[in-house]
Protein backbone atom coordinates (compact mmCIF):
# COMPACT_ATOMS: atom_id res chain seq x y z
CA UNK A 1 0.00 0.00 0.00
CA UNK A 2 1.23 3.60 -0.59
CA UNK A 3 1.62 6.28 1.61
CA UNK A 4 -1.19 7.74 2.83
CA UNK A 5 -2.18 10.72 4.97
CA UNK A 6 -5.47 11.52 6.77
CA UNK A 7 -5.21 15.25 7.95
CA UNK A 8 -7.98 17.21 10.42
CA UNK A 9 -7.60 20.23 12.25
CA UNK A 10 -5.68 19.04 14.83
CA UNK A 11 -4.75 15.67 14.08
CA UNK A 12 -2.78 14.15 11.83
CA UNK A 13 -3.14 9.93 10.58
CA UNK A 14 -0.32 8.87 8.07
CA UNK A 15 0.72 5.42 6.75
CA UNK A 16 4.30 5.03 6.23
CA UNK A 17 4.97 2.06 3.77
CA UNK A 18 8.26 1.77 4.70
CA UNK A 19 7.72 0.56 8.49
CA UNK A 20 4.01 -0.57 7.97
CA UNK A 21 3.28 1.73 10.44
CA UNK A 22 0.58 4.27 10.90
CA UNK A 23 1.44 7.36 12.63
CA UNK A 24 -0.89 8.95 15.20
CA UNK A 25 -0.19 12.52 16.13
CA UNK A 26 -1.88 15.67 17.32
CA UNK A 27 -5.37 15.55 19.13
CA UNK A 28 -8.33 13.11 18.19
CA UNK A 29 -11.96 13.35 19.62
CA UNK A 30 -14.01 12.81 16.61
CA UNK A 31 -17.36 12.66 16.72
CA UNK A 32 -18.73 8.75 16.71
CA UNK A 33 -18.02 5.38 14.96
CA UNK A 34 -18.91 7.40 11.30
CA UNK A 35 -16.71 10.58 11.71
CA UNK A 36 -13.44 7.92 12.66
CA UNK A 37 -14.63 5.43 9.76
CA UNK A 38 -11.86 6.93 7.08
CA UNK A 39 -9.22 6.17 9.89
CA UNK A 40 -10.36 2.75 10.66
CA UNK A 41 -10.64 1.90 6.62
CA UNK A 42 -6.68 3.48 6.33
CA UNK A 43 -5.78 0.63 9.32
CA UNK A 44 -8.15 -2.08 7.62
CA UNK A 45 -6.82 -1.67 4.56
CA UNK A 46 -3.23 -2.34 5.48
CA UNK A 47 -4.16 -5.18 7.58
CA UNK A 48 -6.13 -6.40 4.34
CA UNK A 49 -2.29 -7.16 2.78
CA UNK A 50 -1.73 -9.27 5.84
CA UNK A 51 1.77 -8.18 6.61
CA UNK A 52 4.23 -9.68 9.06
CA UNK A 53 4.74 -6.92 11.19
CA UNK A 54 1.95 -4.14 11.58
CA UNK A 55 2.83 -0.87 13.94
CA UNK A 56 0.09 1.59 14.97
CA UNK A 57 1.78 4.54 16.51
CA UNK A 58 0.34 6.69 19.06
CA UNK A 59 3.59 8.04 20.65
CA UNK A 60 2.49 11.70 19.36
CA UNK A 61 -0.76 11.61 20.14
CA UNK A 62 -1.64 13.85 23.31
CA UNK A 63 -5.24 13.15 23.60
CA UNK A 64 -8.39 10.21 22.03
CA UNK A 65 -11.67 10.25 23.09
CA UNK A 66 -13.48 6.76 23.85
CA UNK A 67 -14.98 6.45 20.24
CA UNK A 68 -11.49 6.83 19.73
CA UNK A 69 -10.26 4.36 21.99
CA UNK A 70 -13.39 1.98 20.69
CA UNK A 71 -12.53 2.12 16.81
CA UNK A 72 -9.00 1.29 17.36
CA UNK A 73 -10.18 -1.30 20.32
CA UNK A 74 -12.62 -3.24 17.29
CA UNK A 75 -9.85 -2.83 15.02
CA UNK A 76 -7.63 -4.80 17.49
CA UNK A 77 -10.24 -7.42 18.26
CA UNK A 78 -10.97 -7.47 13.96
CA UNK A 79 -6.95 -8.88 13.96
CA UNK A 80 -7.88 -12.58 16.00
CA UNK A 81 -8.76 -12.94 12.77
CA UNK A 82 -5.42 -12.42 11.19
CA UNK A 83 -3.05 -14.95 12.60
CA UNK A 84 -0.44 -13.73 10.40
CA UNK A 85 -0.14 -10.27 11.46
CA UNK A 86 1.93 -9.43 13.96
CA UNK A 87 0.52 -5.85 15.73
CA UNK A 88 2.83 -3.95 17.46
CA UNK A 89 1.26 -0.43 19.74
CA UNK A 90 3.83 2.28 20.67
CA UNK A 91 2.55 4.73 23.44
CA UNK A 92 4.61 7.21 25.51
CA UNK A 93 5.32 7.09 29.00
CA UNK A 94 5.34 10.64 28.72
CA UNK A 95 1.11 10.96 28.11
CA UNK A 96 -0.53 10.19 31.00
CA UNK A 97 -3.79 8.82 29.36
CA UNK A 98 -1.91 6.29 27.52
CA UNK A 99 -0.62 4.48 30.41
CA UNK A 100 -3.93 4.25 31.63
CA UNK A 101 -5.80 2.89 28.71
CA UNK A 102 -3.63 1.28 26.17
CA UNK A 103 -2.73 -1.74 28.22
CA UNK A 104 -7.01 -2.39 27.39
CA UNK A 105 -6.32 -3.52 23.76
CA UNK A 106 -4.20 -6.56 25.16
CA UNK A 107 -7.29 -8.09 26.42
CA UNK A 108 -9.06 -7.87 23.47
CA UNK A 109 -5.84 -9.26 21.80
CA UNK A 110 -3.09 -11.28 23.60
CA UNK A 111 -0.52 -11.44 21.61
CA UNK A 112 -0.36 -7.80 20.50
CA UNK A 113 2.50 -5.91 21.48
CA UNK A 114 2.23 -3.24 23.69
CA UNK A 115 5.74 -1.02 23.84
CA UNK A 116 5.22 2.11 26.10
CA UNK A 117 8.45 4.31 26.84
CA UNK B 1 -36.36 14.36 41.85
CA UNK B 2 -34.13 11.48 41.68
CA UNK B 3 -30.59 10.51 42.66
CA UNK B 4 -28.63 7.44 41.59
CA UNK B 5 -25.21 6.37 42.43
CA UNK B 6 -22.28 8.70 44.20
CA UNK B 7 -23.79 12.61 43.83
CA UNK B 8 -22.75 15.64 45.73
CA UNK B 9 -25.93 18.20 46.27
CA UNK B 10 -23.74 20.83 48.15
CA UNK B 11 -20.55 21.59 47.71
CA UNK B 12 -18.27 23.20 50.61
CA UNK B 13 -19.48 27.08 50.12
CA UNK B 14 -15.13 27.53 50.84
CA UNK B 15 -14.15 25.22 47.77
CA UNK B 16 -13.03 26.30 44.21
CA UNK B 17 -15.22 25.65 41.19
CA UNK B 18 -15.48 26.58 37.82
CA UNK B 19 -18.89 26.56 35.69
CA UNK B 20 -19.44 27.16 31.91
CA UNK B 21 -22.62 27.65 30.25
CA UNK B 22 -23.33 26.91 26.33
CA UNK B 23 -26.52 26.97 24.47
CA UNK B 24 -26.15 24.29 22.39
CA UNK B 25 -29.26 25.28 19.45
CA UNK B 26 -26.91 28.21 18.54
CA UNK B 27 -24.26 26.67 16.11
CA UNK B 28 -24.69 22.84 14.67
CA UNK B 29 -23.25 20.18 16.80
CA UNK B 30 -21.24 19.69 13.91
CA UNK B 31 -19.47 22.69 13.90
CA UNK B 32 -18.79 23.34 17.67
CA UNK B 33 -17.91 19.39 18.03
CA UNK B 34 -13.96 20.83 18.83
CA UNK B 35 -15.01 23.15 21.25
CA UNK B 36 -16.29 20.14 23.47
CA UNK B 37 -12.27 19.06 23.52
CA UNK B 38 -11.49 22.57 23.49
CA UNK B 39 -13.63 23.40 27.01
CA UNK B 40 -12.55 20.29 28.63
CA UNK B 41 -8.94 21.23 28.44
CA UNK B 42 -9.54 24.93 29.71
CA UNK B 43 -11.59 23.84 33.22
CA UNK B 44 -8.69 20.91 33.25
CA UNK B 45 -6.16 23.87 33.03
CA UNK B 46 -8.00 25.72 35.01
CA UNK B 47 -8.53 23.07 37.89
CA UNK B 48 -4.49 22.63 38.39
CA UNK B 49 -4.72 26.14 39.60
CA UNK B 50 -6.84 24.50 42.98
CA UNK B 51 -4.42 22.03 43.71
CA UNK B 52 -2.15 22.67 46.57
CA UNK B 53 0.64 21.01 44.36
CA UNK B 54 3.99 22.59 43.72
CA UNK B 55 4.83 22.97 40.13
CA UNK B 56 9.23 23.09 40.91
CA UNK B 57 8.88 19.73 42.21
CA UNK B 58 9.22 17.24 39.19
CA UNK B 59 7.38 14.43 40.94
CA UNK B 60 4.36 16.96 41.96
CA UNK B 61 4.77 18.62 38.27
CA UNK B 62 4.32 14.84 37.05
CA UNK B 63 0.60 14.80 39.02
CA UNK B 64 -0.16 18.12 38.21
CA UNK B 65 -0.23 16.50 34.34
CA UNK B 66 -1.40 13.59 34.81
CA UNK B 67 -4.39 15.10 36.81
CA UNK B 68 -4.85 17.34 34.00
CA UNK B 69 -4.72 14.86 31.58
CA UNK B 70 -7.56 13.06 33.60
CA UNK B 71 -9.88 15.91 34.03
CA UNK B 72 -9.62 16.98 30.17
CA UNK B 73 -10.68 13.18 29.31
CA UNK B 74 -13.79 12.80 31.43
CA UNK B 75 -14.46 16.60 30.72
CA UNK B 76 -14.69 15.63 26.98
CA UNK B 77 -16.69 12.62 27.48
CA UNK B 78 -19.40 13.91 29.42
CA UNK B 79 -19.50 17.37 26.99
CA UNK B 80 -19.76 15.16 24.50
CA UNK B 81 -22.31 13.25 25.57
CA UNK B 82 -24.31 16.20 27.16
CA UNK B 83 -24.12 17.67 23.50
CA UNK B 84 -25.15 14.69 21.69
CA UNK B 85 -28.30 13.59 24.32
CA UNK B 86 -29.27 16.91 24.98
CA UNK B 87 -32.97 17.61 23.99
CA UNK B 88 -33.14 20.48 21.31
CA UNK B 89 -36.79 21.16 21.45
CA UNK B 90 -36.82 21.97 25.33
CA UNK B 91 -34.59 24.69 24.47
CA UNK B 92 -32.22 24.52 27.57
CA UNK B 93 -28.66 25.23 27.85
CA UNK B 94 -26.25 23.00 28.41
CA UNK B 95 -23.64 23.49 32.06
CA UNK B 96 -20.78 21.39 32.87
CA UNK B 97 -17.49 22.49 35.01
CA UNK B 98 -15.11 21.13 38.12
CA UNK B 99 -15.38 21.31 41.61
CA UNK B 100 -12.35 21.15 43.70
CA UNK B 101 -12.54 18.90 46.97
CA UNK B 102 -9.66 18.58 48.74
CA UNK B 103 -9.09 16.86 52.36
CA UNK B 104 -7.32 13.78 53.08
CA UNK B 105 -7.26 13.14 49.20
CA UNK B 106 -7.43 15.57 46.47
CA UNK B 107 -10.34 14.63 43.88
CA UNK B 108 -11.82 16.85 41.02
CA UNK B 109 -15.62 16.34 40.61
CA UNK B 110 -16.47 17.35 37.30
CA UNK B 111 -20.50 17.24 36.26
CA UNK B 112 -22.74 18.33 33.08
CA UNK B 113 -26.61 19.03 33.22
CA UNK B 114 -28.43 18.76 29.93
CA UNK B 115 -31.92 17.96 28.93
CA UNK B 116 -33.17 14.45 27.85
CA UNK B 117 -36.73 13.23 26.43
CA UNK B 118 -38.38 10.79 28.77
CA UNK B 119 -37.43 7.86 25.99
CA UNK B 120 -33.55 9.05 26.78
CA UNK B 121 -34.55 8.86 30.39
CA UNK B 122 -35.50 5.51 30.30
CA UNK B 123 -32.77 4.40 28.22
CA UNK B 124 -30.07 5.98 30.67
CA UNK B 125 -31.29 4.71 33.66
CA UNK B 126 -31.67 1.19 32.50
CA UNK B 127 -27.90 1.80 31.70
CA UNK B 128 -27.03 3.20 35.55
CA UNK B 129 -28.65 0.13 36.64
CA UNK B 130 -26.46 -2.49 34.58
CA UNK B 131 -23.59 -0.88 35.58
CA UNK B 132 -23.79 -0.99 39.16
CA UNK B 133 -24.81 -4.53 39.04
CA UNK B 134 -22.38 -5.67 36.76
CA UNK B 135 -18.52 -6.09 36.49
CA UNK B 136 -17.22 -2.99 34.57
CA UNK B 137 -14.51 -4.44 32.89
CA UNK B 138 -16.73 -7.64 31.98
CA UNK B 139 -19.36 -4.90 30.62
CA UNK B 140 -16.57 -3.02 28.90
CA UNK B 141 -15.01 -5.89 26.84
CA UNK B 142 -19.05 -6.77 25.73
CA UNK B 143 -19.69 -3.91 24.58
CA UNK B 144 -16.77 -3.26 22.46
CA UNK B 145 -17.18 -7.01 21.57
CA UNK B 146 -20.66 -6.39 20.47
CA UNK B 147 -19.95 -3.63 18.55
CA UNK B 148 -17.18 -4.95 17.18
CA UNK B 149 -18.85 -5.87 13.87
CA UNK B 150 -21.34 -2.84 13.61
CA UNK B 151 -19.82 0.63 13.52
CA UNK B 152 -22.38 2.81 13.62
CA UNK B 153 -24.11 2.11 16.90
CA UNK B 154 -24.00 5.74 17.90
CA UNK B 155 -26.11 4.70 21.04
CA UNK B 156 -23.26 2.36 22.65
CA UNK B 157 -20.70 4.91 22.98
CA UNK B 158 -22.25 7.38 25.53
CA UNK B 159 -21.57 4.02 27.67
CA UNK B 160 -18.42 3.56 26.81
CA UNK B 161 -16.99 6.52 27.77
CA UNK B 162 -18.77 5.66 31.11
CA UNK B 163 -17.02 2.51 31.34
CA UNK B 164 -13.72 3.61 30.06
CA UNK B 165 -13.94 6.50 33.25
CA UNK B 166 -14.51 4.15 35.60
CA UNK B 167 -12.40 1.50 34.74
CA UNK B 168 -9.17 3.55 33.44
CA UNK B 169 -9.33 6.64 36.50
CA UNK B 170 -11.29 4.33 39.22
CA UNK B 171 -13.97 7.30 38.34
CA UNK B 172 -17.54 7.25 41.04
CA UNK B 173 -20.20 8.18 38.94
CA UNK B 174 -23.96 9.81 40.25
CA UNK B 175 -26.92 11.03 38.45
CA UNK B 176 -29.57 13.56 39.16
CA UNK B 177 -33.05 13.34 37.23
CA UNK B 178 -35.28 16.24 37.65
CA UNK B 179 -38.33 16.26 35.95
CA UNK B 180 -39.26 19.75 33.91
CA UNK B 181 -43.18 20.64 32.44
CA UNK B 182 -42.73 23.48 30.16
CA UNK B 183 -46.17 24.60 28.66
CA UNK B 184 -47.29 21.06 26.98
CA UNK B 185 -43.85 20.05 26.96
CA UNK B 186 -42.13 17.74 29.59
CA UNK B 187 -38.60 17.03 29.64
CA UNK B 188 -35.84 16.08 32.26
CA UNK B 189 -32.74 17.40 33.39
CA UNK B 190 -30.00 15.04 34.19
CA UNK B 191 -26.64 15.99 35.47
CA UNK B 192 -24.24 13.34 35.20
CA UNK B 193 -21.18 13.59 37.73
CA UNK B 194 -17.90 12.15 37.91
CA UNK B 195 -15.77 11.95 40.71
CA UNK B 196 -11.74 11.25 40.23
CA UNK B 197 -9.08 11.27 42.65
CA UNK B 198 -6.04 13.07 41.19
Amino acid sequence: MERKRIEGTDYVVEFDPGKNCVNFRGELSLGGPQEYSPIRELLEAVAEEEPENMTINLRELHFLNSSGISMLSKFVIGLRKRKKIQLTILGSEEIPWQKKSLKNFQKFLPGLKLEIS
Amino acid sequence: MLILGDFIQQFPPERDSLELTFTPTSVPLKRRWRNNRLSAHFIADYFTTFLPLDDSDAEQQRRIQESKSAVSYVANELLENAMKYNYEEAQTQVKFGVHFLGNESLIAVVFATNSISAQRREKLEKFIHKLFSSDPEQLYMEHIEKGANDCHDEEESCGLGLLTMINDYKAKLGWKFEEVAKGEMEFYMVTTMVQIEV
